[in-house]
């Protein structure tokens, strides 16, 4: 799993539950001797079994069921101003939230454009009906789409939209996607969407030239 | 490129608002370059009315910088131009002839600039034709810094933590003097530079029967006292480092004759003569010097022999009763400093043993010659 990721759910951890959480978390996890005290480093790509090891025992010790905590995490990725980077980069998306829906399929060419070593699973976004929208998300680790939940309502929320979104549960994977991932713990889930109105509220001002707050 | 395009059999004709959803910045200019339309991203850029100007009241050419009429941008091969008045957003452009007697059509671009175009004049996506990749170029542009960002982060602590594992690796922890591989680097860049510098061993005199008696604590306090003192009695650049349990070596830069180096010694034997208190338990100890010079090409010696030599040196002092300093110069010869007896030593114990007990050192010696300018056996000369 890249250091990106790992990165992410670590400062989730530590911004969400505090330091010592996170120190706790990574002993746990037997892992607090190999990563040294800063923890994951961004630019380098871990064994999957670092990721689950550390999730486990978050899970265990905060006392909260994985999909929830994974949903936070999403949700954090969007909001939290440590993390602005990333949000400004999933605007660039659409100028709307239906934009940004039909554009999910391109996010991880986008993001291998940008990190060639970030490999994000394949997105597959349908318009099932006016203003509903299914997205499937091809052979991910598992708990993937509860992050993409988190993602998705913190994201309408940001450009003013007003939606209900729904994990619709995870089937083995099928092979669908591209990416040759057909390792037998990696699962096919979706998302319903259902987007009631695109400009319920102002949302959150996007400059497509502004700077990140860092 | 050959803009002189055959007309087509039917001619390709289509509304301006169509050309604007598909070049957002077009221009289309009348044969003596008068402005008929525009894109509706250049109207949001130049935010008066143009349409019926002259290009060149709008726009400063910068390439090509004259034209007479619509055709020679035509014939340029790229068209790059300026808004007249700040921000002064830049473009550039390529045009192509409409059918006969209908003037030019110039699409325009941004370049590099789109990042300051897009800032300056507020765009968003809208604002681009859909097949336009400048939103890719910008997104990429900040993936590009947020990575970059963090990078630097990573840089930044990887950069401390190697800097401070070298000078860990060059650092003895208990005295936070140079350690061996400190020395042996430093002799190295020296012998290398081509510069002359002393060399000085130390040894101290009864330092076992501290540690024996008093414990290793007491021992550790001498060291660290004595450490002190070799850093206050040196210049600051030089290098006192300790290579053994109580060795210490001094490479003193540029020295090229032994007058400073029978200063410094002269001073540490004095100042280590004072005994050093442990928990109000005097240690005496005292030191025992031996000194060389590493002479300038072509006359120089390597590290081994240099600091072989010293500890030659070194033994003559203690050979001679202690707390005193032996300098041996290139020829060979010597000099022992002081050079009166040592009544305090009792002459029949064997230099270099441990068994020593714990007593006053023999400081007599020291104070009663220090006035007095050192005597030579043989002459001594720095410089071959």
């Amino acid at each position: 799993m890249h250091g990106l990721i790992n990165k992410a759910i670590q400062a989730f951890l530590s911004d969400a539950f505090g330091a010592a959480a996170w120190d706790r978390i990574s002993r746990h996890a037997g892992l607090a001797q190999d990563l040294g005290c800063e923890g994951f480093e961004a630019m380098q790509t871990y064994d999957p079994h670092l990721t689950e090891a550390i999730l486990d025992s978050a899970s265990a010790l905060l006392d909260r069921p994985r999909a929830s905590l994974l949903e936070d995490l999403g949700t954090y990725l969007v909001s939290n101003p440590r993390v602005a980077a990333l949000r400004r980069l999933l605007r660039f998306g659409g100028v709307s939230f239906t934009d940004f829906l039909h554009s999910l399929d391109d996010l991880p060419g986008r993001t291998r454009l940008a990190v060639p070593e970030l490999l994000l699973p394949e997105l597959l976004t349908e318009e099932t009906a006016p203003g509903r929208f299914n997205l499937t998300i091809l052979s991910c680790p598992p708990g993937f789409g509860h992050v993409m939940l988190g993602v998705l309502r913190a994201l309408a929320d940001d450009y003013g939209a007003l939606t209900v979104a729904e994990h619709r549960g995870a089937t083995p994977a099928s092979g669908a996607g591209r990416t040759d991932r057909r390792n037998p713990g990696l699962v096919d889930e979706s998302i319903e969407i259902e987007v009631h109105d695109p400009a319920f509220h102002d949302g959150r001002q996007f400059d497509l030239a502004g700077v990140a707050e860092a | 490129m050959n803009r002189a395009l055959p007309p087509p059999a039917i001619p390709l004709a289509l509304e301006a608002p169509a050309v604007g959803v598909l070049m957002p910045m077009f221009l289309w200019l009348d044969g003596s370059c008068r402005i008929r339309a525009a894109g509706p991203t250049l109207h949001k850029i130049i935010r008066r009315p143009f349409i019926g100007a002259s290009l060149t009241s709008v726009f400063h050419l910068r390439r090509p910088v004259e034209i007479r009429d619509a055709d020679d941008l035509v014939r340029a091969n790229r068209i790059r131009l300026s808004v007249t008045g700040p921000p002064a957003t830049g473009f550039k452009g390529v045009a192509v002839p409409l059918a006969t007697g209908n003037g030019v059509l110039i699409n325009l671009s941004f370049g590099y600039g789109v990042h300051d175009a897009v800032r300056d004049h507020g765009l968003s996506d809208t604002d681009f034709a859909a097949t336009d990749l400048a939103i890719e170029l910008l997104y990429l542009l900040e993936a590009k810094n947020a990575v970059m960002a963090e990078l630097d982060r990573t840089n930044h602590a990887l950069r401390g933590a190697k800097q401070e594992a070298e000078a860990q690796a060059l650092t003895d922890a208990l005295t936070g003097l140079g350690n061996r591989r400190a020395l042996e680097r430093a002799m190295a860049l020296q012998t290398a530079s081509g510069r002359a510098f002393g060399l000085m061993q130390m040894d101290l005199d009864h330092f076992k029967a501290v540690n024996d008696t008093l414990g290793h604590a007491a021992g550790d306090h001498v060291l660290s006292v004595v450490a002190r003192v070799l850093r206050e009695t040196v210049r600051h650049h030089d290098l006192v480092a300790r290579v053994g349990g109580d060795e210490f070596v001094i490479l003193l830069h540029g020295l090229a004759d032994f007058g400073p180096i029978r200063r410094i010694g002269l001073s540490l034997l004095e100042r280590l003569a004072e005994p050093i208190f442990f928990e109000g338990q005097p240690c005496a100890v005292s030191a025992s010097l031996g000194a060389v010079l590493q002479c300038p090409p072509p006359h120089e010696r390597d590290a081994e022999t240099l600091l072989t030599e010293a500890d030659r040196a070194l033994y003559l002092s203690k050979n001679a009763g202690r707390s005193r300093l032996t300098m041996i110069d290139v020829k060979g010869h010597t000099e022992t400093i002081p050079d009166t007896p040592s009544p305090a030593e009792d002459p029949t114990e064997p230099p270099g043993q441990g068994a020593e007990p714990v007593r006053m050192p023999p400081s007599g010696p020291v104070r009663a010659n220090q006035t007095g300018a050192p005597t030579r056996d043989k002459p001594l000369t720095g410089t071959p």
